[in-house]
């Protein structure tokens, strides 16, 4: 008895969280315009989206924005998660505060506080500001992430290898970047998505000559929705899953 | 300077510049700004006033803060109301499941809350899957509206935040000592005492992290309402939103923004509060 009010009442938040998704991943392939009823298998909103060339402008910027920075946050973030790690430095207290107040902060705070930096600045909002809000929000996840993963290995293998004679380089090189690349890869893959998914800081810091795909789909489904869109999420869904199994994959390889 | 020395310059110089100018910077602008008086060229200027505190205490600004801290309170009380079951059973779920299991709930969370709101419109549209169903089925002679309405904007809020709460709930209840309870259950407790002083207490720390994972973003997501709600609802959120876009009043947004921090550093007190607490009563 127990056992099945437990079974149901997980299947039914699961079928909560993925129901909506199903659904929007079956109409994408309805042929009827409207998503009222089922009228036919069809690939013509796939092939409709190819030839929307805003909406696949939208995509390479927003590819664009997350791939930079989330590299440079990840190159950023491990540099900070070693100044935490190994140095005490003036300011290191207001740092580590810094760092836990943009995770917990609200979005809309965030947006709107580099949204009157930028223009105090006079920086024209687009490309750069879109790059450099990213990397401020994805930072803190890297630097936690890996922060983790140096506090978990043991400080007994660097001092073995500079009495072997390394430098300072070489120890980064030869061991501390082999022991961390699992959590540098999660950081980058965490930063990523996260900067492909963000709508309420960017919705701020864009410019209208620099479009990317989350606030392009808002716009599109304020005005009245094309089932493109429904094309375009579905791959997307797919897509990210397909990225995740496989970061799944990798660390349960690695464990092994 | 050495290797070693540039490389800590390096790291830490970095690190700090990024954060004082992207953080810090911006972070007091909105807190200075927030006093200074507002100005239709250049957004702001001297004197420094406290109107736009005043302003938000006024009635009707006071509504749309107090409408906003209901909505979010209700979302946490829902996602903790289905949350926290979930990870009970989840947490007692075979072993070898269980990973699979969180996976499921973590997946969702990977694709962008907005398509997931969007997903939401389709099914709650007028035309939508569910009237649809529900006019076949006889159980509806006319399409039932679903959309535009307080109901979508909380199904909204709980779809996106949900995984939010089960994520730390889960996380002290899979950690949670079993023997506890059975220890309980020879000296004599039922289920329901079991739960009231055995496993509620335990799940504290958890409940708390969740409650502040779900209750402060709930505040800031404005496009779940201005997708699935009507005009009248509104969060603190959209307020900010209009506030810079619309209105160009950034001292009175500023202010708004302020009270989202202020909340925030009071929700994290009271986390680490208990949370000391807790931990310091486990040690004695």
């Amino acid at each position: 008895m127990k056992r099945w009010i437990g079974i149901s009442w997980v299947s039914c938040v699961f079928a909560f969280l993925y129901g909506p998704l199903l659904v929007l991943m079956v109409f994408s392939f309805n042929q009827a315009r409207h998503t009222t009823a089922w009228q036919g298998f069809s690939l013509t909103w796939y092939a409709s989206l190819l030839e929307n060339q805003y909406l696949l402008d939208a995509v390479v910027n927003s590819l664009t924005v997350a791939f930079v920075s989330s590299l440079a946050a990840t190159a950023m973030g491990t540099l900070g998660a070693f100044a935490i790690a190994w140095y005490r430095f003036a300011g290191k207290k207001l740092f580590f505060g810094l760092v836990y107040s943009v995770m917990m902060s609200p979005d809309i705070v965030m947006g709107i506080s580099l949204l009157m930096l930028f223009v105090t600045a006079g920086i024209h909002p687009g490309f750069f500001t879109l790059l450099v809000a990213h990397i401020t929000f994805c930072l803190p996840f890297v630097i936690v992430l890996v922060h983790a993963r140096i506090a978990g290995f043991d400080p007994c293998v660097v001092d073995a290898a500079r009495d072997l004679g390394a430098g300072e380089h070489e120890v980064f090189c030869k061991i501390i970047f082999p022991m961390l690349l699992p959590a540098v890869l999660a950081g980058w893959l965490l930063s990523f998505t996260l900067s492909l998914d963000d709508v309420i800081i960017s919705f701020f810091v864009t410019g209208p000559g620099f479009e990317i795909l989350p606030l392009k789909i808002y716009s599109m489904v304020k005005l009245g929705v094309t089932p493109e869109v429904n094309a375009l999420c579905t791959i997307l869904f797919v897509l990210t899953l397909a990225a995740v199994l496989v970061a799944h994959f990798l660390i349960k390889e690695k464990k092994k | 300077m050495n290797e070693k020395q540039g490389f800590k310059f390096f790291a830490v110089f970095l690190n700090m510049t990024w954060f004082a100018l992207f953080v810090l910077a911006p972070g007091l602008m909105v807190v200075g700004i927030s006093f200074m008086t507002r100005d239709i060229s250049t957004f702001f200027t001297w004197p420094l006033t406290l109107d736009h505190y005043r302003e938000l205490v006024d009635p009707v600004y006071a509504k749309v803060l107090k409408n906003s801290l209901v909505y979010s309170f209700n979302t946490t009380v829902l996602c903790l109301g289905i949350g926290y079951p979930f990870a009970w059973f989840l947490s007692r779920a075979a072993a070898h499941r269980r990973p699979l299991l969180l996976m499921m709930v973590i997946i969702p969370f990977w694709t962008s809350s907005l398509i997931r709101t969007y997903a939401l419109v389709i099914l709650m549209k007028a035309n939508g899957l569910i009237n649809t169903v529900l006019l076949a089925a006889g159980l509806v002679t006319e399409p039932v509206s679903m959309l535009y309405t307080d109901a979508a904007v909380y199904v909204g809020l709980v779809y996106s935040l949900l995984p939010f709460m089960i994520l730390p709930l889960y996380a002290v209840l899979e950690k949670m000592d079993i023997r506890l309870m059975e220890a309980a259950r020879d000296l004599g407790a039922g289920s329901f005492q079991v739960f009231v002083h055995v496993v509620l207490p335990l799940s504290l720390p958890g409940i708390m992290a969740g409650c502040i994972m779900v209750f402060l973003p709930a505040m800031g997501l404005f496009y779940i309402p201005d997708l699935l709600g009507g005009a009248k609802t509104m969060l603190v959120g959209n307020f900010i939103k209009n506030q810079f876009l619309t209105a160009g009043n950034w001292p009175f947004g500023s202010a708004a923004s302020v009270f989202l921090l202020l909340l925030m550093v009071l929700m994290l007190g009271i986390y680490f509060f208990i949370s000391t607490r807790f931990n310091r009563s486990r040690a004695s």
